[in-house]
């Protein structure tokens, strides 16, 4: 079909020349959006995982940053005492990238604890001590890479799997197996984690616990539930893939750390989960857009769209394309807070009955 | 004086074990910079900071006053900044935009100078200064905005719009701002508009404008009207609302005074310092500033002591790094150990055995986590 007759419609013909440009360069794209989607997805796991208990997260940010240096540093380290292996596996796994993955999780979760311990037993304001978490991320990343930076050599980085071509070639299914399969392992198994939380979040013992502690511990603890307990074993978890987020901006998106490289993508987690109802399915669809205005950025730079809608596009700076998220963050925010009920207790401070 | 002795005691308590703490890591830090433990290193350390920052142990008198000056004017936008975030404290609002205002205000103040470069300085300043400290206010009015009327948070919103604003003035200087003639890019000298030096080398007229900002922040939050609903609002909407107040006007109005305070940082620095705005500008001042007001428990005279601490810290680190071979990004950790300890002022006051008398930051910032969830003030 000639869609010409649709494209030189004046004005509106943007509309469908952007349709149809994107049509031809989404499955392009499309593996390296949900790539891009990865670490905001899997922080969203994160917030959802202490919003829904009642713990207000704004440290996720500090705690991907932190997973991705020491997941650098680690991966460095080992790789320095390891003689190099044999690398036949798929995903290029070797043994100082998965010692570097595990550390850069135990760091999220070594801030996590922080962060649980201030907001739940010292009962501090919860967004400052999250704050209070990014700074200390910042300035402690900053600071030890000052100092070690230049003696660290990159410990290796993830290799993606290449699904066979028998699968991609399919009509209609073979672009979407295309981008869950073309990944890196952390990507790869971001699917499978955001299943495994919508699950256990909506159909497990744990997850109504969760849900309820959230919604009003008060009525939780009364029928026997451990508020405290529960709130720290989830931000610890939270702490855990948060981590892992920053692991694979480190050992899979790249192969080297930068300060502050994380940009910003811990805050448009958040507005990720309450972009998706506090769901882990629509906090992944929240930060497939996010990425996807990123990644459409990057294509419309490097292979413009054909007359009208490549002039106008043309027109705008690259930085546009960059602020994108940001801006997208805040439409989202904007448009949805108010209508959005998030669980009910979140951010208030819990204490027992009695006590204090 | 009893009073200010409580107010005061965790955050003098965690200054001092922030630099314990910071010891400690300098300490640990000497394996890696000279091989081995080296038990003198955070006494260099200290002693090369205390000597660059007020001039101790500085070997001119010339050295000395040049030390004070670099600490005055290195301090002079961390109390602007700082007052801009106490000023949302006192609200309950949490302005972690102070970046993005400061960018903004630097910008606008740089590109009105230039326009006014070869004008009368009487004219020039001024103009310039009101320009910044009005694109500020205006950057501070769109995250207020959004609060006020869909309930967006300014925590998420602000950090958002710091990125943006970064993001945008690349994009203008690179594009229409930039100035030719340069080998890189940025914007045209500011010529008349810049702000004179009054004392010593490098003192300029900027600090003494953040000076004045600190009586009339106290005047504003407790000698006026606006002042009073502020406060109101930031303990308790439901009995501002009650009152007849508005919170929805008072959170536009204070995030765009927040604004203005934090443009006017940048403005001065700008104006008083860099004199052109370079397509490349990183700062991290408004974490800085979060940790001044935090300190300083949103009080004028606690904003301006820890402004000072942390300006003289500021101008102390290059020359820790060149005798001790310390980061300048130390600060960043001393400023994230003090934080740590503010918060965890319960550590503080068991070390320290401190009375249950209000002393952690809760009582400064009880309202900013309640509106998280999205609750619009109406």
């Amino acid at each position: 079909m000639d869609f010409q007759v649709l494209y030189d419609i004046p004005l509106i013909g943007l509309v469908f020349q952007l349709v149809g440009y994107l049509f031809e360069v989404l499955p392009r794209i499309a593996p390296g959006i949900l790539a891009g989607a990865t670490p905001i997805a899997l922080g969203a796991m994160c917030g959802i995982l202490c919003e829904r208990s009642g713990v207000v997260n704004i440290g996720i940010e500090g705690m991907m940053l932190t997973g991705a240096f020491v997941g650098f540093a680690t991966g460095s380290i080992v790789a320095g005492m390891v003689p190099d292996g044999p690398e036949t596996n798929a995903f290029g796994i070797t043994i100082p990238l998965v010692a570097a993955v595990i550390a850069a999780i135990l760091s999220g979760m070594l801030l996590s604890v922080i962060h649980a311990w201030l907001s739940i037993s010292v009962r501090a304001d919860q967004i400052i001590s999250g704050t209070i978490i990014n700074i200390i991320a910042l300035g402690l990343t900053g600071y030890l890479w000052s100092l070690v930076g230049t003696d660290l050599d990159s410990g290796g980085r993830f290799d993606k799997l290449k699904p066979p071509e028998g699968l991609i070639d399919l009509p209609v299914v073979g672009p979407i197996l295309d981008m869950f399969l073309d990944q890196g392992p952390i990507a790869f198994s971001l699917i499978f984690i955001v299943i495994l939380l919508q699950v256990l979040l909506f159909r497990s013992r744990w997850g109504l616990r969760t849900r309820a502690v959230g919604e009003h511990p008060r009525a939780a603890d009364t029928v026997g539930i451990d508020v405290i307990l529960l709130r720290y074993r989830n931000v610890i978890v939270g702490g855990a893939l948060a981590g892992l987020a920053g692991a694979y901006l480190t050992l899979e998106a790249t192969g080297s750390f930068q300060t502050g490289m994380t940009a910003g993508r811990g805050f448009i987690a958040l507005a990720a989960v309450i972009f998706g109802r506090w769901t882990p399915i629509g906090a992944l669809l929240a930060a497939l857009l996010f990425a996807g205005s990123e990644r459409l950025g990057i294509a419309i730079a490097l292979s413009p769209p054909q007359g009208q809608l490549g002039d106008v596009l043309g027109q705008l700076p690259n930085q546009f394309w960059a602020a994108l998220p940001y801006i997208l963050t805040i439409v989202v925010l904007a448009g949805v807070v108010g209508r959005s009920i998030p669980p009910a207790a979140v951010g208030r401070p819990y204490a027992k009955e009695g006590h204090d | 004086m009893r009073q200010a002795w409580q107010v005061s005691a965790v955050p003098i308590a965690s200054v001092l074990l922030a630099i314990v703490v910071g010891g400690l890591v300098i300490l640990a830090s000497s394996i890696i910079i000279k091989g081995s433990l080296d038990f003198g290193l955070p006494f260099v350390a200290y002693g090369a900071l205390l000597e660059g920052g007020l001039g101790i142990g500085a070997p001119t008198l010339d050295a000395t006053i040049n030390a004070l000056t670099r600490s005055a004017v290195a301090a002079a936008p961390l109390l602007l900044a700082g007052l801009s975030v106490a000023l949302g404290f006192k609200a309950g609002l949490f302005n972690i935009g102070a970046t993005g205002q400061f960018v903004i205000g630097g910008l606008v103040a740089c590109v009105v100078g230039a326009e006014l470069a070869t004008w009368s300085p009487w004219v020039a300043m001024p103009v310039a200064l009101v320009a910044g400290a009005l694109a500020g206010a205006a950057y501070g009015f769109i995250p207020g905005l959004l609060k006020a009327t869909t309930g967006a948070h300014e925590v998420v919103t602000t950090i958002m719009l710091n990125y943006i604003a970064v993001l945008t003035a690349t994009a203008l200087v690179i594009g229409p701002l930039r100035a030719p003639g340069y080998t890189f890019d940025r914007t045209a000298d500011i010529g008349n508009a810049g702000l004179p030096v009054v004392f010593g080398r490098d003192l300029h007229l900027g600090v003494l404008i953040a000076l004045a900002f600190v009586p009339l922040y106290g005047w504003l939050v407790w000698r006026t009207t606006l002042g009073f609903e502020i406060r109101t609002v930031g303990a308790n909407p439901s009995a501002a609302r009650y009152a007849g107040m508005s919170p929805r006007r008072l959170i536009i109005v204070t995030m765009s005074l927040c604004g203005m305070l934090a443009g006017l940082a940048g403005t001065i620095v700008f104006l008083g310092q860099v004199r052109y705005y370079p397509a490349t500008f990183g700062t991290g001042i408004g974490f800085e500033a979060i940790a001044v007001a935090l300190l300083g428990r949103s009080h004028p005279i606690g904003v301006l002591l820890s402004a000072i601490l942390f300006g003289i810290m500021r101008a102390g680190a290059p020359l820790m790094q060149i005798r001790a071979d310390i980061p300048i990004q130390i600060i960043d950790v001393l400023t994230a150990i003090i934080l740590f300890f503010l918060a965890a002022d319960i550590i503080v006051r068991r070390l320290f055995r401190f009375r249950a008398a209000k002393g952690g930051v809760e009582g400064d910032v009880a309202a900013v986590s309640r509106s998280y969830g999205g609750e619009t003030a109406r």
